[in-house]
């Protein structure tokens, strides 16, 4: 279990309740949060689901893999903290986990 | 797509039977059902490529839930689909958008598409999924007043092109291959993208390369921020690099960031939309007006699953109506593919 914060671009935050297991995307699904369109359903095929990673847990997080990173090529305004949301796997460690949701997927 | 898109044509308009509106799975397989009952079908998506989203969003993804293939990829059902429609000689418009459809009157109907191919039809068989494939569009400021002066998402005409300063964005084929195509072209060429490696095919990334090494192009690391010019007309754009802001001039600008699925057109068709889906009967599949039909993903009706194993089911009800509108007066025998000799003559089995 983790709670997970979502800060929109105008900083409203919606803090989730995610499950081991899923992923950050889904948890964001779930619960209606605005922003992550995740269009291809988690199959790392869209990078509708960009999220930048609060500088705090990046460590936590850990980067995206190759094929992450190749994906992220398709998505707009892309910075250091940048990942694909269906591409992390929730765990008790990302318990408080922060993500921002970006001005627009695309 | 950009072979596909410049192959304009504007020949005599084609007759035939059926026109499926998109090659994604369900419209593959209305291929086969409506050959079974020796309706002739042309089939048009504005992908390069058939097997819509499974092709295209999940090309190696496994699927688990296609009955009799326990596992399968997105690209294997679609090459299998390929496979078993191959009997019936659909003809493929790829890399082509079907724009409008307009009632001809006494069950006609006219399609047409970006490229000007014209098709008359009895039916037609809206399998289009979540819509039709489209380039993204970088949200940038004010970017919709250059679409179609300064910044394409597609080349239509190299000659846009010459003399000109032309920005490309982007790391994969298409952006490798216009930086290849428009380069001898351009007045100077700059190659944006936001690393300095690239998803493309190896001796394409070489290439470039080459040419950065000879100072005939330049090669940038960084993102796209703002545009600048005006009337549509683009004289520079500003770009984040690692070691701040620059201003690169520009008349042209090529942004690849892959594409995403609109609506598009079928929006414009006049028919009843329900949320961007449209209503069918579940009998037919028919949508309110005869000789319209409409299967997978963009159809709806009472307890609709969005599934390929759904579409396939919905093919085979939506063949026997179109069969009566194809064939008036006809009568339609059941028959089973296993034990029917004239199924079998189609399928060039027996
Ligand atoms: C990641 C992912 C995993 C999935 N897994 C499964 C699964 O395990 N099992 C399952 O059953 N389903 C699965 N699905 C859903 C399945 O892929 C869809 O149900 C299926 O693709 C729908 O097929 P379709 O032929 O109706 O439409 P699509 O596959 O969406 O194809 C529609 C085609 O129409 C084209 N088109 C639209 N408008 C136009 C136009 N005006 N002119 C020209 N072309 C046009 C589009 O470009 C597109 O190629 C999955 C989907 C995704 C994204
Ligand atoms: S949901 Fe498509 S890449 Fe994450």
């Amino acid at each position: 279990m983790a709670k997970i914060t979502f800060i929109q671009p105008d900083g409203t935050e919606q803090v989730v309740d995610a499950e081991n297991g899923m992923t950050v995307m889904e948890a964001a699904k779930k619960n209606l949060v605005e922003g992550i369109e995740a269009e291809c359903g988690g199959a790392c095929a869209c990078a509708t689901c960009h999220v930048f990673v609060d500088e705090a847990w990046r460590e936590k997080t850990g980067g995206p893999s190759e094929m992450e990173e190749d994906m992220l090529d398709f998505a707009f305004d892309v910075r250091p903290s940048s990942r694909l949301s269906c591409q992390i796997k929730v765990t008790d460690a990302l318990d408080g986990l922060i993500v921002r949701v970006p001005e627009k997927q695309f | 797509m950009a072979e596909g898109a410049m192959n304009g044509s504007t020949g005599a308009p084609v007759e035939t039977d059926a026109v499926i509106v998109g090659a994604g799975p369900v419209g593959l397989f209305a291929v086969f059902e409506l050959g079974l009952l020796d309706i002739k079908a042309h089939v048009v998506d504005i992908l390069d490529k058939p097997g819509g989203q499974c092709a295209e969003l999940y090309p190696e993804k496994p699927i688990y839930d296609i009955p009799g293939l326990p596992i399968v990829t997105g690209q294997e059902l679609t090459d299998r689909l390929m496979t078993q429609i191959k009997p019936f000689g659909a003809t493929f418009h790829l890399g082509h958008r079907v724009d409008a459809l307009e009632r001809l009157g006494e069950g006609r109907f006219r399609l047409v598409t970006d490229a000007g191919t014209q098709f008359l039809t009895k039916v037609v068989v809206i399998a289009a999924g979540g819509g039709s494939f489209t380039p993204k569009r970088p949200p940038l400021a004010g970017i919709e007043a250059y679409e179609g002066k300064s910044v394409f998402y597609s080349v239509r005409r190299i000659e846009d092109f010459r003399g000109k300063d032309v920005l490309i964005v982007g790391g994969g084929d298409s952006a490798l291959d216009w930086v290849l195509n428009l380069q001898p072209v351009a007045n100077r060429l700059t190659l944006l993208h936001r690393r300095d490696e690239f998803r493309g095919a190896p001796h394409s990334v070489e290439k470039m390369r080459s040419l950065v090494a000879d100072k005939k192009m330049d090669l940038r690391i960084g993102q796209v921020t703002a545009l600048h010019g005006d009337n549509g007309a683009l004289s520079a754009a500003t770009i984040r690099a690692k070691d701040g802001e620059v201003r690169i001039d520009c008349s042209r600008l090529l942004p690849f960031f892959g594409l995403t699925m609109k609506l598009g057109p079928v929006a414009n068709w006049g028919l009843n939309l329900d949320e961007n889906l449209i209503p069918v009967d579940t009998e037919k599949f028919q949508t309110s007006e005869a000789g319209i039909f409409a299967v997978g993903d963009i159809n709806t009706y009472p307890g609709k699953l969005k599934l390929i194993l759904s579409g396939f089911h919905e093919v085979a009800l939506m063949a026997q109506a179109a069969y009566h509108i194809v064939y008036p007066g006809k009568k339609l025998l059941f028959q089973y593919t296993t034990s029917s000799s004239s199924l079998q003559k189609k399928l060039g089995v027996s």
